[in-house]
């Protein structure tokens, strides 16, 4: 085939699907916040996308956390090591990877299981079963998760930050003999709200990546088992490559304010 | 006013890709009228309902109910022209996540906004009806038999009482005598609560009990048209290849490959 055709074919079909996923976006947020909401079905995902997280984003948090604190000691900052420690294990874990690491770790669990529910009730007509009974899948289905995800995530890296802290802490008073009470005065007097506030934004963001990229594949799959288990991996790749991608944009933005 | 048919499909056409799948279609439905659509596996008949419940868009056509044009619907409309409708999907299409009972109440408790005791009730006594005991109410679908699914699906099609009901292979998967429970209980929907019911079958025990008119769908049109007692001196040829199942005829099945 010839180059230009390839290369229009391929530009043509990346519009194609960010349209796709414009228009797809904009109707889920647009039955994410009309009535009628379904507050049950918004607290069960957000059971499922939070509370059967919370093992892996703590683990990655604390074990983050701990690595941290290793390094930067390494990097030459033994002298000050009692005051250079902890701030910089706070400022690190709450702005960049706190939010990043674990919107990737849920990106692999939610945006997955998201899109292999959604898919499996596509290719198996359950979507098309909701809307002759009277109810709208993007309504019934998209919007709770939605809101579902992007409320989640926040809390959940709230609480990532909290145990990746205590990663760093562990660390530094078993490993390196730092000074416990000095390492915790020192983290709460270096640390501002901004870098909570900003890093829990960056959550909220990452939750919504997450939850459209799981529902816009699902949504999307056709073809059956094959059709499903690719939709999976798309949302998984897709999610996991637009957190990454936010997160630079956003911390342009904190960084310029 | 008064006459005109409560389902009218004119001129439609649907193809996928280069794959032309109804070619013209045309069928009326009278109000309180029970048709059955017959024809080869594959041929469209699955289709053709899913244009009517917008699942699928016609490309071409005018489909009318109850006088209304709804071939182009969307939102509101849709929501409201479905209401009418009660659908037996060909897969069952059962919510995996629900329990049975819910999932025959579904329509009521979410398009009627009925409280769940009320709901349960009444998904009961239709499961009654379909020859399945309490004691499955509570069961997931998955749990349940190939038949037993299909029945709960029938269950759930005609939960709401609505005014226009699909069937598609209603019968299939299920054992003689469950088949004519089954083609009595389509029977009394249609006289009983005066729905106007379009089914598609291939099993010719059930055309005969349940239709009063048959419709043979052939190359994406319907070819033949008349009361279910003509049918068997119809002189159509196609139709009689069909009704006697003879690999001989009109109609070739290509089987090399
Ligand atoms: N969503 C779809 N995408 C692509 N092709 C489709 C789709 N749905 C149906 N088709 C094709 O349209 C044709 C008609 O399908 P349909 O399901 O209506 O057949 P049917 O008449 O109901 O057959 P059966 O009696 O086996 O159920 C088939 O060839 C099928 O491959
Ligand atoms: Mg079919």
């Amino acid at each position: 085939m010839n180059i230009l055709a390839i290369i229009g074919h391929v530009v043509i079909s990346f519009l194609a699907s960010t349209g796709a996923l414009a228009i797809f976006a904009g109707k889920g947020i647009y039955h994410a916040v009309t009535p009628p909401l379904y507050f049950r079905i918004i607290g069960q995902q957000m059971m499922r996308i939070g509370y059967y997280s919370l093992p892996v984003v703590g683990l990655t948090a604390f074990f983050t956390g701990g690595a941290l604190a290793l390094q930067i000691y390494v990097g030459g900052s033994r002298f000050n090591a009692e005051s250079i420690v902890p701030t910089i294990v706070v400022l690190g874990i709450t702005r960049e990877l706190g939010p990043v690491l674990g919107g990737l770790m849920v990106a692999g669990r939610v945006a997955a299981a998201i899109a292999a529910e959604i898919g499996t009730m596509r290719v198996t007509e359950q979507i098309d079963a909701l809307s002759t009974l009277s109810t709208n899948p993007f309504k019934y289905l998209v919007g709770p998760r939605l809101v579902a995800a992007t409320a989640t995530m926040p809390i959940l890296v709230l609480i990532g930050d909290l145990i990746g802290v205590m990663g760093g802490y562990v660390v530094s008073i078993t490993r390196l003999d730092l000074n416990g009470a000095a390492y915790m005065k020192n983290t709460i007097d270096f640390l501002e709200t901004q870098d909570v506030v900003s890093g829990l934004a960056k959550a909220a963001v990452f939750g919504f990546i997450i939850a459209l990229m799981g529902t816009f594949h699902g949504y999307r799959s056709k073809g059956g088992a094959q059709g499903v288990g690719a939709a999976t991996t798309n949302a998984v790749v897709t999610a996991s490559v637009l957190i990454l991608a936010a997160n630079y944009l956003l911390t342009e933005v904190f960084f310029s304010s | 006013m008064t006459d005109h048919p409560m389902l009218s499909l004119q001129n439609v056409h649907k193809r996928f890709g280069k794959k032309v799948v109804l070619d013209g279609f045309d069928l009326d439905v009278k109000k309180g009228e029970s048709v059955v659509i017959i024809g080869g596996s594959g041929t469209g008949k699955s289709v053709s309902l899913k244009c009517v419940l917008g699942l699928l868009k016609p490309d071409a056509g005018t489909i009318l109910v109850d006088g209304e044009d709804v071939t182009h619907a969307k939102g509101k409309q849709r929501e409201k022209s479905l209401r009418k409708f009660g659908m037996l999907f060909q897969g069952a299409a059962l919510f995996d996540s629900l329990t049975v009972w819910e999932n025959v109440g579904f329509g009521l408790m979410q398009g009627f906004n009925m409280p769940k005791d009320q709901a349960r009730e009444i998904a009961i006594e239709k499961l009654r009806r379909v020859g399945l005991g309490k004691d499955v109410a509570d069961l997931n679908p998955s749990e349940l038999s190939g038949g037993m699914q299909k029945r709960v699906g029938l269950a759930r099609a005609i939960a709401t009482e609505p005014d226009i009901i699909f069937f598609d292979e209603p019968t299939t998967g299920l054992d003689p005598i469950m088949a004519d429970v089954i083609n009595d209980l389509i029977r009394e929907c249609v006289k009983e609560l005066g729905a106007t019911a379009l089914s598609i079958t291939h099993d010719m025990a059930s055309v005969r009990k349940i239709a009063d008119d048959v419709a043979m769908l052939y190359q994406g049109k319907i070819i033949w048209k008349g009361p279910v007692d003509t049918i068997d001196h119809c002189g159509n040829p196609f139709v009689e290849q069909f009704i006697h199942g003879k690999a001989e005829g009109p109609i070739s099945v290509d089987v090399s490959v």
